[in-house]
């Protein structure tokens, strides 16, 4: 009997190691979107760089689409701007901008100095489209399909890694229509 | 070509560690002497290689070799050269491979510094670190290499250290935690090399107790630089955030103080052995786990730096393999709980198990709270946070039981004693203490304070107990400087330590409860008060430093109008990274330090102002330091080198 006390430390170990493999599984950047495989929110939201230009859902829809999520006040969108121009020139996939919880003056002069990789930008001043989106922080990116679906969602600074994985979801589609 | 070298080395000292791993083992098991012997030139040659490629990865940080990924990530040609040096280990595989440079350090003492130890069981705790060693290597190779180059397109400049980690304090801080982590493994190869020989005598407590005693202090020293540097860096003040970094260093010492006195009990009297051998198991695999919880992204907190599920699972396996197997190890091997010399209920085995108990059930404590939101969220209960109510709660109080036996343990005597000698020797101690613990907050505050009462009177209970016991010690010698002389070292270390537990404990308390802080729109030549100090904001200028502009305030402190000192705290801006930090001016001292920090700046050359002031805060770090200075000292004992010199006299 004695004996079998010796092994409740490694009984003990054992529970402790199930749960952390759990906890490995459980991706802290990857936070779970309610608006994966749904459409996008629907809104109605004034363009950044032309204010009487109305933007809404159905402009989002016809291609495959990256939406990021930025703004001047978050300086890790600063760090992923040129990423982004890189992607834009590449031109294998529009990127629209939500400039979020903003200031038209300051994320124009951004735009004009850094470099401008968005086909056009929703301005977001109050947030409520990013509060529809469940937007967590700037910068985040998601991927919508043709039909304006929200495919992948990712938070935190776009790397050329993400972009590789981005890429990779995009061929899988393409892989899927040609069967 | 240098990196590539760095690689190579590295690949090579995986080598010799798999050979350290199979080699000195195998002799041992099968008696073959010169099998054994490979264990000393082995390590040798692992520490070479991993100095060689350690010393490439540096060359490469000073001479800006961006293309080197690492490199590029983790530093900046602006940056300047003291910092470049240590961006070495400021991230995730620069830290490893100071780590495993670190092990393989360790690894070396032991093969130097083990004159006295029989063959087999050097071979054998030098093959368990070797073990150990390849494990961390592979992890290194296979998942984060540090030496991976960005070609044929890399970047002109690198992406700069973050501003947080340029600073002295972490240029010292990881080496030193690091030190104290690894450390363990000689305690844990020391356990696992007599549970595997079967000779569980108190010969191997004897032999692993310096080695234990050094890394704990190492371990200490850089837990204290780590609270150092949180205070002055981080900008609000604090010492302690419960952060589960912070957590994943203080548990592994927990457990390290329980060993260190376990292996003494089972040095001296030949008990605990079974238990012994399970802390030894359980500090290292905590230094195991804490590096799983920061490298893996389990946990999210401010320091980790590095979040990747696929390095985790390595680290996972390794966790599984080295405690796992160890824990296997101890079930079937242990010694069954029997006690070969017996000891009464009120005798110093005694209440070296209770305190033993206590510092286990701290660490548990911290363990569950690390581990809890995980667990929550393991569940699919959500994400959540504990946070330092729930450590305060349980902590503080088994603290406090624990201060309350180690005054009692330096009354009893081994085997037993008698409540009335307890009672003589402990009676005055304990009016003193109780006594100074009621007033002090009349004197030092304004009336009288429970918290204070408890937290001083228990500290001073400490140093009275001490006091007593030193004292107890020249009843029966006529001469007061040969009994000082004839004390050992580790006699001194340890009334060192125990006397650095009753300063931090003090401090812990009055900072805790006198601390006074004000935070204040200041416009120039505006002034605030607080406890007693006046602090004029005299404006801001810009300056610049080497990858930096700050805005540079000056806040002249005086008391009762007269001038104590001009600070000067900044608002930083890194060129590279765009990150504003906020870097506070202290004015120190042993009785308080005045710590002014800038927050926002508001309209007219007006500021958002914070100053705090910290009683005692000091006493803190300077607890932390006699403790590991405590622990240094113990190892300078004469036995320790006689045992050397006999022993290797009797094998030669």
């Amino acid at each position: 009997m004695p004996r079998l006390l010796l092994f409740i430390p490694l009984a003990l170990f054992g529970v402790l190691i199930l749960f952390l493999w759990k906890g490995l599984s459980i991706d802290p950047r990857e936070l779970p979107s309610a608006l994966i495989d749904k459409p996008f929110p629907a809104f109605k939201v004034e363009a950044l760089l032309q204010p009487e230009r109305q933007l809404t859902t159905a402009d989002l829809i016809g291609k495959p689409i990256l939406v990021n999520v930025w703004a001047t006040w978050c300086p890790s969108c600063r760090q992923e701007h040129n990423q982004l121009l890189r992607i834009a020139q590449e031109n294998k996939i529009a990127i629209i901008g939500l400039n979020y919880k903003d200031n038209r003056q300051a994320a124009t002069q951004w735009l004009t100095e850094l470099g401008n990789p968005y086909q056009f930008n929703i301005y977001d001043e109050s947030g409520m489209l990013g509060l529809d989106l469940g937007v967590y922080g700037a910068p985040e990116t998601y991927l919508l399909d043709a039909q304006g679906i929200v495919r992948f969602r990712h938070v935190g600074v776009v790397t050329e890694q993400t972009w590789q994985e981005l890429q990779a979801i995009m061929q899988s589609w393409g892989a899927n229509k040609n069967v | 070509m240098i990196p590539e070298l760095g690689e190579f080395a590295l690949i090579l000292a995986l080598g010799f560690s798999v050979i350290l791993a199979i080699v000195p083992l195998y002799g041992a098991a099968s008696l073959k002497t010169l099998w054994m012997e490979y264990a000393k030139p082995l390590a040798k040659a692992q520490f070479t290689f991993m100095l060689i490629s350690f010393i490439c990865l540096g060359y490469a940080f000073a001479q800006d070799d961006f293309s080197v990924q690492y490199v590029a990530n983790h530093s900046n040609s602006q940056l300047p050269m003291q910092f470049k040096i240590s961006a070495v280990w400021g991230g995730h595989e620069g830290s490893l491979l100071l780590w495993a440079l670190i092990l393989s350090g360790w690894t070396l003492a032991v093969s130097l510094f083990s004159k006295g130890l029989p063959l087999d069981m050097l071979a054998r705790v030098l093959g368990v670190m070797g073990i150990i060693a390849t494990g961390f290597i592979s992890f290194l190779l296979w998942t984060s290499s540090p030496f991976l180059r960005y070609l044929p397109r890399y970047p002109t400049d690198g992406a700069d250290l973050n501003p947080l980690l340029q600073d002295f304090g972490l240029i010292v801080h990881p080496p030193l935690l690091y030190m104290g982590y690894v450390g363990f493994s000689v305690a844990f190869a020391f356990a696992i090399a007599a549970l595997l020989s079967g000779r569980l005598d108190a010969a191997w407590a004897r032999w692993s107790r310096p080695w234990t005693n050094i890394a704990w202090a190492f371990l200490g020293a850089g837990i204290t630089l780590g609270s150092w540097w949180a205070y002055y860096e981080l900008g609000w003040g604090g010492w302690w955030f419960w952060d589960p970094v912070e957590n994943a260093s203080l548990m592994p010492w927990l457990v390290g103080t329980a060993l260190m006195h376990s292996l003494a009990v089972t040095e001296k009297r030949g008990v605990f052995k079974s238990w012994t051998l399970l802390l030894a198991i359980f500090a290292f695999s905590l230094s195991l786990l804490g590096t799983f919880l920061v490298r893996s992204g389990v946990l999210t907190s401010v320091h980790a730096f590095a979040s990747d599920p696929e390095r985790g699972f390595f680290i996972l396996v390794l966790l599984v393999l080295t405690i796992g197997g160890s824990l296997t190890l101890y079930a079937f091997k242990a010694p069954n709980v029997k006690s070969e010399s017996s000891f009464g209920w009120l005798s110093r085995e005694m209440l070296l198990l209770v305190n033993n108990v206590f510092l286990v059930v701290m660490a548990v404590t911290v363990l569950l709270g690390t581990l809890y939101p995980l667990l929550i969220d393991a569940l699919g209960a959500g994400k959540i946070s504990v946070g330092p109510p729930y450590f305060n709660a349980l902590f503080v109080p088994i603290m406090g039981l624990m201060v309350i036996c180690l005054g009692l343990s330096t009354a009893a005597r081994w085997r037993d004693t008698s409540i009335e000698n307890v009672k003589q020797q402990l009676m005055l101690p304990a009016m003193a203490s109780l006594a100074i613990g009621v007033i002090f907050p009349f004197i030092y505050g304004d009336g009288f304070n429970i918290r204070v009462f408890i937290g001083m009177s228990l500290s001073l209970w400490i140093i009275t107990t001490v006091a007593q016991e030193f004292k107890g010690k020249f009843r029966t010698s006529s001469s007061v400087v040969g009994k000082l002389k004839q004390l050992s070292p580790s006699y001194y270390g340890m009334m060192l330590a125990h006397i650095g537990v009753a300063v931090t404990a003090i401090g812990i308390t009055l900072v805790s409860i006198y601390s006074e802080e004000r935070d204040m729109r200041l416009a120039p030549g505006e002034v605030i008060e607080l406890a007693d100090y006046q602090f004029k904001f005299l404006g801001t200028k810009p300056v610049k430093g080497a990858n930096y502009v700050a805005d540079q305030a000056t806040i002249e402190i005086s008391l009762d109008g007269e001038k104590v000192v001009s600070l000067h705290p900044e608002k930083r801006r890194y060129n590279v990274k765009r990150s504003m930090m906020t870097e506070a001016a202290i004015d120190p001292g042993l009785f308080r330090d005045l710590y002014v920090a800038l927050g926002e700046p508001l309209a007219d050359g007006a500021w958002a102002v914070r100053v705090h002031y910290k009683p005692y805060v000091r006493w803190l770090w300077l607890g932390g330091l006699l403790m590991a200075l405590g622990g240094i000292l113990t190892v300078f004992d004469r036995r320790y080198r006689k045992n050397a010199k006999q022993q290797g006299v009797a094998h030669a």
